[in-house]
């Protein structure tokens, strides 16, 4: 964030006005907007504004809220958020902004930068003493091949070198900017390599070949056909994908399944991975820990990573497919391995009891379901409906079953439900002997309070 | 590797016209009249068969992000939003697109629209792509002029695209801030629920996509998404655009399979790394806020979603930032916590002070003016940052500062000792930070 102030009062016009020109298209680019959210057009009257003037100035705030029938204070916000309106004069001839973010840096922006600071003004925002240049620092504009790069009015000059870049400063500060023509400044066309096109060397065509799936001895292309008939299109193919994924020669690169080498949490320090031990523990931390976090951090709120475009809707899916992407993979990658029904214990390898619980979704059988009716389970306190359906999934649907625990078995349906010693603390084996032997009654008269039914 | 009648992007390099009448020439526009008219459900169906990815970073499946629009609209109207605010440092592939080959968005657009039932189009340009919007535009024109678009179209489907743009706002580039701002607001992000599916712009159902995302949509189903899914690796299907930059000999923009490696693509479009392999140190592979990658571990990572998550960061944007052993990696990402600085949004606390505070830490290791204490202290607030923010720069900040503490500790720990070894006793005496 930057604290960012209109200028000062001695420098401030009087009045602003736009021509007419952009007086019709204002009106216009009002126009386009649905009616009554003339307010969206905002931004483009500043910029236009700020082309015609330079910078923008109170008045021009002013008026353009006016204009769009918004308080002041909504424009002077936007004005003040959005970094591009120059809020205090910039040079006549030309303000140079410098793209000074990581891409341009490593290919010499510090020195095109220098090359303004030496030739213009040491600060930015200043103007050299004729008042026609002024400089600033930008954050990346988006031509990172093209590097270093700066902006100049609406044009871009590329491909830098400090040389070229005084000669660029000098030319504009002669009021010859049009000499030099914007894009890049070496030979070279727009992002192609420098040394030319490595692909698109084929002339391009309208014709359309029909997609044909390899078949596993190769590629075999049909005639060139009209846009197909789309009916015919899907049906057949979508079974007919798999076998050519697997075929498809640039795929033969990597299993896709998380690996036990790209999962330290389940597999533990590999040699070239781990520089530590420590590291390797630090990391299994962070797995754990991040594996804990998904179900606590309100994860629905922060799906959408910038510039990028994410779940729209539900929640669950965006968690799914947004997190690993944009997450630390290592340990996403481990931790959606653990899988997510039991986020905060890792299993722990040769512990057959634990098994069961990484199976996806829900519980093997542990144990034999008897035959016959289920018992109401729920009639046990301690026992709910979610924890009645997963003690039906490992087999147990009767009392008589938990009466009959064993205390191995107890610590195994622990780990299996998730309940953390719950058994013992509510003493499912007393309930279930007693529900067993009197029912509800009995229950009730034993342990003095209603079940919860 | 791809061959050249697979790509989509034809025109990548304006060598042709990129106007209406040349991209006519190159395919565009060809068959759109069918494919709108198979409807709805036809062209959701096909863009799922082909396993495309959304483009703009995250990677959510597009197909299924549309079908989150209602299925009836309860008379509010649906708006498909283009992400155009391409801004993520190392990325500039949407360029390309919007300045060469503004045809394959605009019809994009058009069977997007007809995929969620909108009939009006937003696509949001960032500020700083002037011409580039003057390309798209002048495209739209064009589509309206021959009737491809607008009212009665011959296409049978009413489309209105309006190009809005931005102003320099990094933030905008999140798809609620996004709304935010072309509602003539300042951008900051919105708090979800409600989602734009159900309550985006103006309160309407609203799609967000990236531009790479639908510019891609006409020609998968020209060539069908089988097509499509038969190139790169499953789940990870398709072509993308790369865009390296930095310290290869060759720079460039390119669109290549997925499911390609880093050193094939280095080699074969960018001319090597500079300095050769063995001068490698770190790669940022999607954009600035993805972890770096120590060299070693690069070379051989398969340029995809699932791939580079393997070594232990993200495909992101496909912005390849590549850094040889010339490089201060400790300043290169000290530049970008000072990028999230600048454009943090200020709404939430932990991002507006921690990416400040970050920013002047990594300050004094750019220097070794710290403790080695601090170094933990650091990944520790990078933590306290991470996940506590309504929207995800606050990660973004975070995560570039992570992956520089876990694979690049040493260097930070040499450049301390380096200061205080230095020290006399007036004080420190910086050793290499007096560049």
């Amino acid at each position: 964030m930057v604290a960012r102030r209109l200028a000062d009062e001695s420098v401030q016009p009087t009045d602003f006005a736009f021509n007419n020109d952009n007086s019709a298209w204002a009106e216009k680019r009002i126009g386009l907007y649905p009616p009554g959210r003339q307010q969206s057009a905002v931004i483009p009257l500043l910029m236009r504004a700020q082309e015609q003037e330079g910078w923008i100035s109170r008045s021009a705030i002013e008026t353009i809220a006016e204009m769009l029938d918004m308080p002041y204070i909504r424009v002077l916000e936007v004005a003040t958020f959005y970094t591009q309106f120059q809020l205090q004069p910039v040079g006549t001839n030309a303000h140079i902004q410098v793209c000074g973010t990581t891409p341009c840096m490593l290919r010499g922006a510090e020195d095109i930068r220098a090359v303004c600071q030496k030739k213009i003004h040491p600060d930015p925002h200043h103007t050299n003493a004729a008042g026609t240049l002024s400089w600033e620092e930008v954050e990346c504009m988006g031509a990172c091949v093209n590097a270093p790069m700066i902006a100049i009015g609406q044009d871009t000059y590329e491909d830098l070198t400090p040389e070229r870049m005084e000669e660029i400063i000098d030319a504009f500060a002669e009021g010859r900017g049009d000499s030099i023509p914007p894009g890049t400044q070496i030979d070279r066309v727009f992002a192609a390599p420098v040394e030319g096109r490595t692909t698109l060397l084929e002339e391009p065509t309208a014709e359309r070949q029909k997609f044909v799936p390899p078949e596993p001895e190769g590629e075999e292309q049909a005639p060139p056909a009209e846009p197909q008939k789309p009916a015919a299109k899907t049906e057949p193919k979508k079974d007919e994908v798999k076998p050519a994924k697997e075929q498809e020669p640039t795929t033969a690169a990597r299993p896709h399944d998380v690996t036990a080498e790209s999962a330290p949490a389940v597999k533990g320090p590999s040699a070239e991975a781990k520089v530590s031990e420590a590291e390797a523990e630090e990391e299994r931390e962070e797995a754990d820990d991040e594996a804990g976090a998904d179900g606590t951090t309100s994860e629905t709120m922060r799906e959408g990573a910038h510039g990028s475009e994410e779940p729209g809707g539900k929640a669950d899916t965006g968690r799914a497919v947004g997190k690993p992407t944009h997450g630390e993979p290592a340990e996403g990658g481990s931790s959606a391995g653990v899988g997510s029904s039991v986020p905060s214990q890792a299993p722990v390898e040769g512990t057959p009891e634990v098994d069961p619980v990484a199976e996806e979704g829900g519980n093997r059988q542990l144990f034999t379901p008897p035959q016959g009716p289920a018992d109401d389970l729920k009639l046990i306190n301690g026992i709910g409906p979610a924890i009645e359906t997963k003690l039906n999934e490992t087999g147990i649907t009767r009392f008589s079953q938990i009466a009959a625990l064993s205390d191995d078995d107890v610590g195994t349906l622990n780990k299996a439900l998730s309940v953390q010693g719950r058994i013992e603390r509510d003493n499912w084996i007393e309930q279930a002997k007693v529900l067993e032997s009197g029912g509800a009654e009995e229950h009730r008269r034993v342990f003095g309070k209603d079940t919860k039914s | 590797m791809l061959a050249d009648k697979d790509r989509i992007f034809t025109n990548l390099y304006g060598q042709g016209d990129w106007r209406l009448e040349g991209a006519r020439k190159r395919g565009a526009w060809s068959g759109t009249k069918e494919f709108v008219e198979q409807g709805r459900d036809w062209i959701t169906n096909e863009v799922k068969a082909s396993g495309l990815r959304g483009r703009g970073g995250a990677g959510f499946p597009t197909a299924l992000k549309w079908t989150f629009m209602p299925k009836q609209s309860d008379g509010r109207p649906h708006y498909l939003l283009v992400n155009a605010d391409e801004s993520e440092p190392g990325t500039c592939k949407d360029r390309e697109i919007m300045r060469h080959d503004p045809h394959h968005l605009v019809e994009g657009c058009l069977l997007a629209a007809r995929a969620m039932d909108a009939h009006l189009a937003f696509i949001y340009v960032r500020g700083e792509f002037i011409r580039e919007r003057q390309h798209l535009e002048h495209a739209v024109q064009e589509a309206y002029d021959a009737k491809l678009i607008g009212k009665d179209n011959i296409h049978g489907w009413d489309l209105d695209i309006i190009v809005h743009h931005g102003a320099g706002a990094y933030i905008c580039g999140e798809e609620t801030a996004l709304m935010e701002s072309l509602e003539g607001k300042k951008g900051q992000p919105r708090l979800k629920p409600p989602f734009p599916a159900g309550m985006g712009v103006y309160g309407n159902p609203t799609t967000v996509n990236n531009v790479e995302s639908i510019a891609v949509v006409p020609e998968i189903l020209r060539r069908s998404g089988a097509w499509f899914a038969s190139i790169g690796r499953q789940n990870n299907t398709g072509t993308k655009l790369f865009c390296v930059s930095g310290h290869v000999n060759q720079p460039a923009t390119f669109e290549e399979a997925m499911g390609v490696t880093f050193g094939e693509i280095i080699d074969k479009h960018c001319g090597g790394v500079r300095g050769g392999w063995d001068n490698l140190l770190a790669v940022i592979p999607g954009g600035s806020s993805v972890p770096c990658v120590p060299g070693e571990k690069m070379r051989d990572a398969v340029m995809d979603f699932d791939g580079l998550r393997e070594v232990g960061s993200s495909l992101g944007t496909a912005a390849v930032i590549v850094m040889d052993k010339s490089t201060d990696i400790i300043k290169a990402i000290w530049r970008l916590s000072a990028f999230y600085k600048h454009e943090s949004c200020g709404q939430c606390t932990p991002c507006r002070e921690g990416t400040g505070w970050m920013m002047r830490v990594m300050e004094r290791m750019v220097e070794g003016r710290a403790q080695k204490r601090e170094i933990d202290m650091l990944f520790e607030v990078t933590k306290q940052v991470e996940g506590h923010t309504i929207c995800a720069l606050g990660d973004a900040a975070a995560w570039p500062i992570q992956g520089l503490i876990r694979n690049f500790r040493p260097t930070i720990e040499a450049r301390i000792d380096a200061y205080t070894y230095n020290s006399t006793s007036e004080g420190a005496v910086p050793s290499v930070a007096a560049e």
